[in-house]
């Protein structure tokens, strides 16, 4: 494109680069460089491929085809280590770091140097020197649980420029950051390229990659979109096109069902996240009687914490939650669940069932007390199991006997468990967190339908997803949510627009400027 | 790049079969794991066995020894009834914390508490001396259990209020446990400066069978007390609690994935502050009935590691109350048997090596191991 440039020092070149994981393509024929001095962000939504191709430059993965040459020579690194070797670093989204051990010695751990004896004062002051050149403001002596999740990131930044990188990989290195610390993030990177180092800046937020990166690389599910371009010359709108693209939306059958009353109702909720940093700022929506409401948004923008304090599961800092004109703000889960309330967890292991117990226990679980599985203090075994056989065959879920430990269940068929549990209790609100993450095609549209004929039976289903085709098909209006706030609604299923507002832009300001 | 090598003639001797372990796919069978206990035991007799003939003694003969005075005859059967009554009851305590993955160390403690609580009714004294035995009998085994509980609630209420790990302050209520009673048998209570409480009047003691010998000879100089009684019942109740109540689902649920129980509405703190509750009693209740069953008086060096092997029976039942009562019986007959094997090591080696083979076992619960014969490719 830009034959003018040909003349910059290409320090990284991969090219056709292709990486299988069972069932996906993550990479599919990738084309990436990297020059000398310059930030080169990665740009895509979640799972398109992004960290896959860096993981392979920085020897985590070995691509099935394709070849990488580094500073000029070929490159096909076995392991981090060797990558490191050849100055290729990678700073990870979760730090791998010791808590308990100060900074330096965090930084030394794994090398040869020192061997025996530790000489601490000596490798501080070396840990210090390197810090000051790039700007990285640090207290070397200072343990690692003592100092705060943007200080951890410069300890690994640092820990790669100790060990003589050149090229350093950041895979979304702001997702932790308050907006205090990016920016000093920024000026790190730019000390950093201004003497001499190459990085590359993997995100999806479009404000940042404008903001660092003298170039962008667009992927999406896993094919590059477009390669290499400056970002001075594109704008956030193509690159928000570029990133979710405009491809033909598989639709399901969808009837026509009347919308009835407001069942949710969110006004200015406020809540934390599990680390304590305020994750949503003051979400509003609300969902109506027979309809599917999609919330669309890049992962770790608040959907989980918002999915939790409708239930009762996080506490609510500000605002209120109504449902059916009764508020439940901070109520207990249980008087949730009693109210109608229903909750498809998104991690189907870990949350939505007890792995080690019976399907029947399992089904179980959210009218365990109630009668007629609960008399008195008793719960009725023949009840219960009369109860989970029925469901057993209703919703078809393969599995050998009721009394089969659900850890031996396909993802699909436990995925039927957790629905079958939650749709038999009728609820008057469903919420539904990625409840087709993972499953094969014929397994998805099984859940699709379920949700479907839960709609036209009038519950109201909030649907949160990052599966875009999946909203865009299943959702009668669409919110999308960033940084947990609102962006806006959309109900045409506009999706250059949800694009913008997925990366960070208010759907009154792509308005205005849509009018210019 | 000429082939210069010689095709070997002979080829080397292989082991002709493959050995392949594998993760069960399906629920393993409902035999598989008594079976894997009882392997347990028998594989820590065998190494006790070695143990016995290194030592210089003649394995056998050591381990007919041992039947023979443990459960030989009606008089040593009841003797080792009577080492495994307090195991029962400990055991139990043990069960219901497991269950709930509630790491309960405390056991130990928990029966000091309870046999100082039971001692209280006598020594204060909460009841008149003469109060009639089943007076006794209630009050003692309800203080006994009241403390035991209280012992229990105070980790549970720690950890459910400030998740302190409870592993470690069940065991260090453990010493508090034995020096508070240090302070009652050494001072408060001391008889004639004995570190040692008088003995309780008779009608304090809980019945024996050697109690109903007048009528029935048969039972005369048999010690198993009334305690049994108590053991066996809590094992019914705890076994349709754990198994047939909405609280043993709780537990259950808990026990298996915490994060589901809160999902589901289940209260995670009080139920931790409960199970502990009840698993202190339980504890309480096997120190309060060896006192007023067996020892007869507060003392130290009443109980010989009682709460820690609980911990052990637990596992060999699988956390199955019923099965604790099993359990028990063969802990009671090696308890007992310490007293005729020497070195006198022996028994609580094999206790040890039973825990290392059953918590070894879970491997093959978990995991099916084919073998398979090599295949020439």
């Amino acid at each position: 494109m830009d034959n003018e440039k040909s003349t910059h020092e290409l320090v990284v070149q991969m090219q056709s680069i292709t990486k299988q994981f069972p069932g996906v393509v993550a990479n599919d024929q990738v084309d990436f460089d990297l020059r000398k001095g310059e930030v080169h962000a990665l740009l895509g939504e979640n799972g398109a491929g992004k960290s896959t191709l860096m993981n392979v430059l920085a020897g985590l993965y070995k691509a099935e085809a394709g070849s990488i040459i580094v500073h000029g020579k070929p490159a096909n690194f076995g392991s981090p280590r060797e990558a490191i070797e050849a100055g290729i670093g990678m700073v990870h989204q979760h730090f791998m770091l010791v808590p308990s051990q100060s900074v330096t010695e965090n930084i030394l751990l794994g090398l040869k140097e020192p061997r025996f004896r530790m000489k601490l004062p000596e490798y501080t002051r070396k840990v210090t020197e390197i810090a000051k050149k790039f700007g990285l403001q640090i207290d070397a002596e200072a343990k690692v649980w003592q100092i705060s999740v943007g200080e951890q990131q410069r300890v690994e930044i640092l820990k790669m420029l100790y060990r003589g990188a050149d090229i350093l990989i950041m895979d979304e290195p702001t997702a932790v950051l308050a907006p205090t610390e990016i920016d000093e993030l920024f000026n790190t990177l730019r000390s950093m390229t201004e003497q001499g180092k190459s990085i590359v800046f993997i995100s999806h937020k479009l404000n940042e990659v404008v903001d660092i990166a003298d170039r962008v690389t667009v992927l999406q599910k896993g094919k590059v979109t477009s390669a290499g371009i400056n970002t001075k010359d594109v704008t956030k709108a193509d690159l928000a096109h570029l990133m979710v693209g405009r491809e033909v939306i598989f639709r399901v059958e969808k009837k026509d069902v009347e919308v009835g009353e407001v069942v949710l109702n969110v006004n200015d909720l406020k809540a934390f996240n599990d680390k304590g940093i305020q994750s949503l700022n003051g979400v509003d929506l609300n969902v109506k009687e027979g309809e599917i409401v999609g919330l669309a948004g890049v992962s770790g923008n608040g959907q989980n914490e918002l999915a939790e304090a409708l239930t009762g599961l996080r506490p609510v800092t500000e605002g209120t939650v109504e449902v059916n004109h009764k508020d439940v703000t901070n109520q207990p889960v249980k008087l949730g669940i009693r109210h109608g309330i229903s909750l498809i967890p998104a991690d189907r292991t870990h949350v939505g069932t007890a792995p080690n117990l019976s399907m029947t226990d399992n089904v179980i679980m959210k009218n365990y007390d109630q009668s007629p599985i609960a008399k008195g203090w008793r719960v009725l075994t023949s009840e219960a199991n009369k109860y989970a056989s029925g469901l057993k065959d209703s919703f078809d879920i393969m599995v050998p006997t009721i009394d089969t430990s659900v850890r031996l269940l396909s993802g699909g068929n436990l995925q039927k468990v957790i629905l079958a549990r939650e749709i038999s209790s009728e609820p008057k609100l469903m919420i539904a967190v990625q409840p087709t993450r993972g499953l094969d095609v014929g397994a998805i549209e099984g859940v699709q339908k379920l949700l479907l004929s839960q709609r036209e039976s009038g519950a109201a289903i909030l649907l949160i997803s990052e599966e875009l085709e999946e909203l865009l098909s299943l959702s009668d209006r669409i919110y999308v949510i960033y940084e947990g706030k609102i962006m806006g609604e959309v109900n045409d299923g506009d999706i250059d627009k949800i694009g913008q507002m997925m990366t960070g832009t208010p759907l009154e300001q792509i308005e205005k400027e849509g009018v210019n | 790049m000429a082939d210069i090598s010689v095709k070997e003639s002979a080829p080397k001797w292989q082991f002709p079969f493959k050995i392949k372990i594998e993760n069960r796919i399906e629920n393993p069978p409902r035999w598989l794991s008594p079976v894997l206990s009882l392997a347990a035991v028998i594989i820590a007799l065998l190494i006790g066995a070695v143990v016995i003939k290194i030592a210089g003694g003649d394995p056998w003969a050591a381990y007919v020894h041992i039947a023979k005075f443990s459960l030989g005859s009606v008089g040593v059967l009841s003797d080792t009834l009577v080492k495994a009554i307090p195991l029962m009851l400990v055991g139990l305590a043990c069960s219901i914390a497991f269950r709930m993955k509630l790491w309960n160390i405390g056991a130990e403690g928990q029966f000091f508490l309870g046999a100082f609580g039971a001692s209280m009714v006598v020594l204060l004294p909460v009841l008149p001396m003469e109060a009639p035995k089943w007076q006794f009998i209630l009050v003692t085994a309800g203080f006994g259990m009241l403390f035991g509980a209280l012992w229990g609630f105070i980790p549970g209420f720690l950890k459910a209020r400030y998740n302190v790990n409870e592993i470690i302050s069940t065991l260090m209520m453990n010493y508090i446990a034995i020096e508070w009673n240090n302070y009652f048998i050494y001072g408060v209570w001391s008889e004639g400066g004995f570190q040692m409480s008088r003995m309780f009047q008779r009608n304090a003691w809980f019945p024996r069978l050697t109690d109903l010998a007048k009528r029935w000879p048969f039972f005369g100089g048999l010690t198993t007390h009334f305690g049994l009684v108590l053991a066996i019942v809590a094992a019914i109740i705890l076994w349709w609690v754990l198994s047939k109540s909405r609280w043993g689902y709780e537990i259950r649920l808990i026990g298996d994935n915490p994060r589901a129980a809160e999902y589901a509405g289940i209260s995670i703190k009080k139920n931790i502050v409960l199970v502990m509750i009840v698993s202190g009693a339980l504890a309480g209740l096997a120190g309060a009935s060896e006192i007023m069953g067996v020892v007869h008086r507060l003392q130290g060096a009443i109980s010989p590691g009682y709460g820690y092997t609980g911990i052990i029976i637990a596992w060999l039942a699988k956390l199955n109350p019923l099965a604790v009562i099993l359990a028990s019986i063969l802990f009671g007959a090696l308890i007992l048997a310490g007293r005729e094997v020497q070195p006198s090591g022996i028994p609580t080696l094999i206790q040890g090596l039973i825990m290392v083979f059953l918590i070894a076992s879970d491997f093959f619960y978990r995991n099916r191991v084919r073998i398979t014969r090599k295949v020439e490719d």
